[in-house]
């Protein structure tokens, strides 16, 4: 891997989100215009059909994805492709995108993350039975299978993860396109009805509506769209064993974290993650998730995650602010749309217009997401030229 | 000599409270007692394997030749028991197998088909397993007296523990107790009728029938085991035989497992054979349309045979269910919003190529790094070699939990669904569900043993994997 082959040589020009939720008068069409004209409108391109080259889609619930994502833009004759891997989908599809234009193929492309799971009529994501030896079975219970193990080395415990509930749910109710707009107490967390221990109902994300967008171009091309573009510095996906069958696998760590971050932080040039960064958007399906991405990352050491969450140092005034827009807790997780999403808040957080959330001054700032069983990670790093 | 070399006996954990099934505007409480009843993952195919798998408990499974299965309750009506049980059970490809059907006097006849077959030398070591889980009328008094269970002997020439000496055999076309193809539950004729003309005169004929060939009578038994279709019609039984029902009769289980059917008087076998001495006599009598006697002689050995897991253990291992509605759902007798049959169940080619893994149990051991692994692998987790593996059961290894959740939304009928990454001795990990246990045993690193069970019903037929359960 040539580490340097993208950094700093593709821009982040305009970006879009539309309002995350319950969309039931919203159809996949509706959000991705409303996402891509408010991409448009902020790279100032008013002649879409011939500025945009190509598009990168990432969503895993159509079965016809391009085909929704052209008619909807009408972005006739041009390359559309969709890419699909888990909950890391949005930042793939950002990743084949970036390579599209580094290449020198493209000057500039479209990028939209998006899914519709709330038209399928279940709350909640699928209840897999898949082959023969397929469990009944469901993320909360693949993702809590670290809880025991981890609480019983670190001693961490349920008020641990209710307080990065509590923190996230803060944080949304400053985002103006989140879905949950309530605080909520550790109290309220720990009294929850249990979805899959240790998980109880504010430990999990919700399921929702979404789409977001982001307009790409070569760095030398980026001035002329706007003075304050965000260059991309890395963007690296990693898969890993399934924990489940991994003879290796020792239930305090998720291996795709790990190895993305090592690609990701060897392309940005990242020694010491937790001084450099600025801003971090972590995959919070669950808040254990929250909690040890928070040490594969290289945020803190391991272990110390709970030390880090009562001291404050990932709330939105604290010294690494993580999911300043509330993360998945409150926008809810329409899967395509997330890693898109995490982009739109850091690329706002990066440009000062963040409002009543913007921390002060960020340079570099990192979004994660982590999917399957889980199995694979996607990181993407931006900053300021 | 030819007879009895192992038993091994399964009941389910859960015993449904006779107390809870009065509901329906009748008072409850009408006497205390239970009986056996399947856990909701349980059917007379699981707790076969399970019973086989005690029988066979310090013997290699290679020698067995045979197997007969023996039950009323088999899920399909064409598609073999014995051969899915015989896949469980890990046994060879050559294995004669055969179902015994349709009379809950199935299990002995199979019983002597074993004998038989050995005798004329046509197989070495047969397996039989009875086992049924008979559903009844919701609150009918069958549902009261039946029972679910499963007993497993193993016949053979070699380290006979308990001979058959002699059986006598009666038919008998009557309509007593019957299920067609399309009843939901057994039905039953009038039961004065049943127990008088049926259940007493016809057992009492080939109790009789073999006394009079062995020129014995009833104080020539140390023991009488028989079958009976609730306590009063088996003490009238044993008494019309001329047995003292205090002391020479085996008691019959009611308010403990109940009338467990095709495995009925073969557990009742079972508890006989772990109090008997060497030179004890032991009489078995069945019954289902028509009836059947044996004479068996207990032989030295028998005790070797006590750490079996039989009736004793599995009695004391309980649990007890007092909430009928969960009895009802484990049952699919009453409907649910999720439909836990709808849907187009599981591809049978999918099953053709997993069945190794999936019903054998079957892991990966590496020929290069020996490390173990499930499920099968192309490429080794550890070494990277490609297709360098030979194949090991694990069905019957011990494991670990390394890690585990109580999963709330899972579709189960016992919630929360305890859910776990299990490592079995030897390094194989399998995400694997928890059985038969109470979330407050569940921890980190409980020693847990394995068990065949219905992973889901889904399509309408059942499907088999292993899940763990603690170390009993």
């Amino acid at each position: 891997m040539n580490p340097e082959a993208i950094r700093d040589k593709v821009a982040i020009v305009g970006m879009g989100c539309c309002k995350f939720g319950e969309n039931w008068d919203k159809s996949p069409a509706d959000m991705i215009v409303e996402a891509a004209y408010e991409a448009y409108a902020d790279a100032g391109i008013e002649d879409p059909q011939r500025q945009i080259e190509a598009v990168f889609c990432g969503a895993i619930y159509p079965s016809k994805g391009t085909a929704e994502v052209a008619d909807a833009l009408k972005l006739y004759g041009r390359p559309v492709s969709m890419v699909t891997n888990y909950c890391a989908t949005g930042t793939d599809a950002f990743r084949f995108g970036v390579f599209s234009v580094a290449c020198g193929m493209y000057d500039t492309v479209l990028v939209v993350g998006f899914d519709k799971p709330k038209d399928r009529g279940v709350s909640g994501p699928n209840v897999q039975t898949a082959g023969v030896r397929g469990l009944p079975q469901t993320p909360a219970g693949w993702f809590s299978l670290c809880a025991a193990r981890y609480f019983e080395t670190y001693g961490a415990g349920r008020e641990d993860l209710a307080r990065i509930a509590v923190k996230n749910h803060h944080n949304g109710t400053l985002a103006p396109k989140s879905m949950l707009k309530k605080e909520i107490t550790v109290e309220e967390v720990l009294a929850a009805p249990i979805i899959s221990w240790p998980f109880g109902l504010y430990d999990c994300c919700a399921q929702s509506d979404g789409a977001a967008v982001a307009v790409i171009t070569r760095t030398d091309l980026a001035k002329s769209f706007r003075d304050d573009y965000v260059l991309v510095k890395a963007v690296a996906i990693a898969l890993g064993p399934n924990p489940q069958a991994d003879p290796s696998f020792d239930f305090l760590r998720w291996k795709p974290t790990i190895y993305a971050a090592e690609q990701a932080y060897a392309q940005a040039g990242i020694a010491n993650p937790a001084k450099e960064l600025d801003i971090v958007q972590v995959h919070d399906c669950f808040t254990l998730t929250e909690l040890l991405t928070y040490e594969d990352l290289g945020l803190c050491e391991k272990g110390s995650a709970k030390e880090h969450i009562k001291s404050g140092t990932f709330a939105l005034d604290g010294e690494l602010p993580v999911n300043t827009d509330g993360g998945l807790k409150t926008f809810g997780h329409p899967t395509g749309a997330t890693g898109v999403r995490m982009l739109y808040e850091n690329y706002k957080q990066l440009q000062g217009k963040a409002d009543k959330r913007q921390v002060k001054n960020p340079t570099l700032a990192l979004s994660h997401n982590l999917g399957g069983a889980p199995q694979t990670c996607g990181i993407a790093i931006i900053g300021m030229p | 000599m030819i007879g009895i070399r192992s038993y091994g006996a399964y009941i389910p954990r859960m015993r449904l409270q006779l107390a809870a099934i009065a509901g329906g505007g009748r008072k409850a409480g009408s006497g205390g007692g239970e009986r056996a009843v399947a856990y909701y993952d349980e059917d007379s195919v699981t707790m076969a394997v399970a019973a086989a798998t005690n029988c066979l408990e310090g013997i290699d499974r290679s020698q067995i030749d045979g197997l007969l299965f023996a039950s009323t309750s088999y899920e399909y009506k064409e598609k073999q028991a014995a051969a899915l049980i015989a896949k469980a059970l890990d046994l060879d490809r050559n294995t004669i197998t055969a179902d015994f059907a349709d009379s809950i006097r199935a299990g002995t006849t199979a019983l002597r088909s074993a004998l038989d077959a050995v005798t004329a030398g046509s197989a070495n070591n047969v397996l039989v397993v009875a086992s049924d889980c008979r559903l009844a009328p919701p609150r009918s008094a069958q549902e009261r007296s039946f029972g679910d269970g499963a007993a497993a002997f193993l016949v053979s020439a070699e380290d006979v523990r308990a001979s058959i000496d002699a059986a006598h055999f009666v038919t008998d076309e009557i309509i007593d107790v019957w299920r067609t193809e399309r009843d939901p539950w057994v039905k039953s004729w009038e039961d004065r009728f049943v127990v008088e003309h049926g259940y007493l005169r016809t057992a009492r004929e080939a109790c009789l029938g073999l006394f009079k060939k062995t020129d014995k009578k009833a104080a020539d038994f140390r023991r009488a085991v028989l079958y009976g279709p609730d306590a009063r019609s088996h003490t009238a039984l044993a008494r019309a035989l001329g047995f003292d029902v205090k002391t020479e009769v085996q008691p019959p289980l009611f308010g403990q497992l109940g009338n467990a059917g095709a495995a009925f008087a073969p557990l009742l076998l079972i508890a006989a054979l772990e109090q008997a001495r060497p030179g004890d006599s032991i009489l078995l009598g069945n019954y289902g349309d028509g009836a059947e006697a044996f004479a068996l002689s207990v032989h030295d050995g028998i005790s070797s045979l006590f750490g079996n897991r039989g009736v004793r253990w599995h009695l004391e291992r309980r649990a007890e269910l007092d909430d009928y509605a969960k009895y009802l759902n484990f049952r699919h007798l009453q409907t649910t919003s999720a439909d836990p049959r709808g849907g187009t169940g599981v591809s049978a080619t999918v099953h053709y190529r997993e069945r190794d893994q999936d019903i054998s149990f079957h892991g990966h051991k590496c020929r290069r790094c020996a490390q173990e692994q499930f499920p099968f692998q192309r490429v080794c987790f550890s070494c990277f070699a490609r297709d360098d593996f030979d194949a090991v059961r694990l069905s019957d290894r011990h494991g670990k939990l390394l890690a585990f959740t109580f999963d709330h939304f899972a579709p189960s009928p016992d919630l929360p669904l305890i859910v776990t990454t299990t490592e079995i001795d030897g390094g194989a990990r399998a995400y694997l569900q928890m059985t038969d246990a109470n979330v407050s045993e569940v921890k980190l690193d409980l020693p847990v043993e394995f068990t065949f069970r219905k992973i889901h019903e889904y399509g309408g037929t059942p499907n088999y994997f292993w899940k763990c359960t603690p170390l009993r």
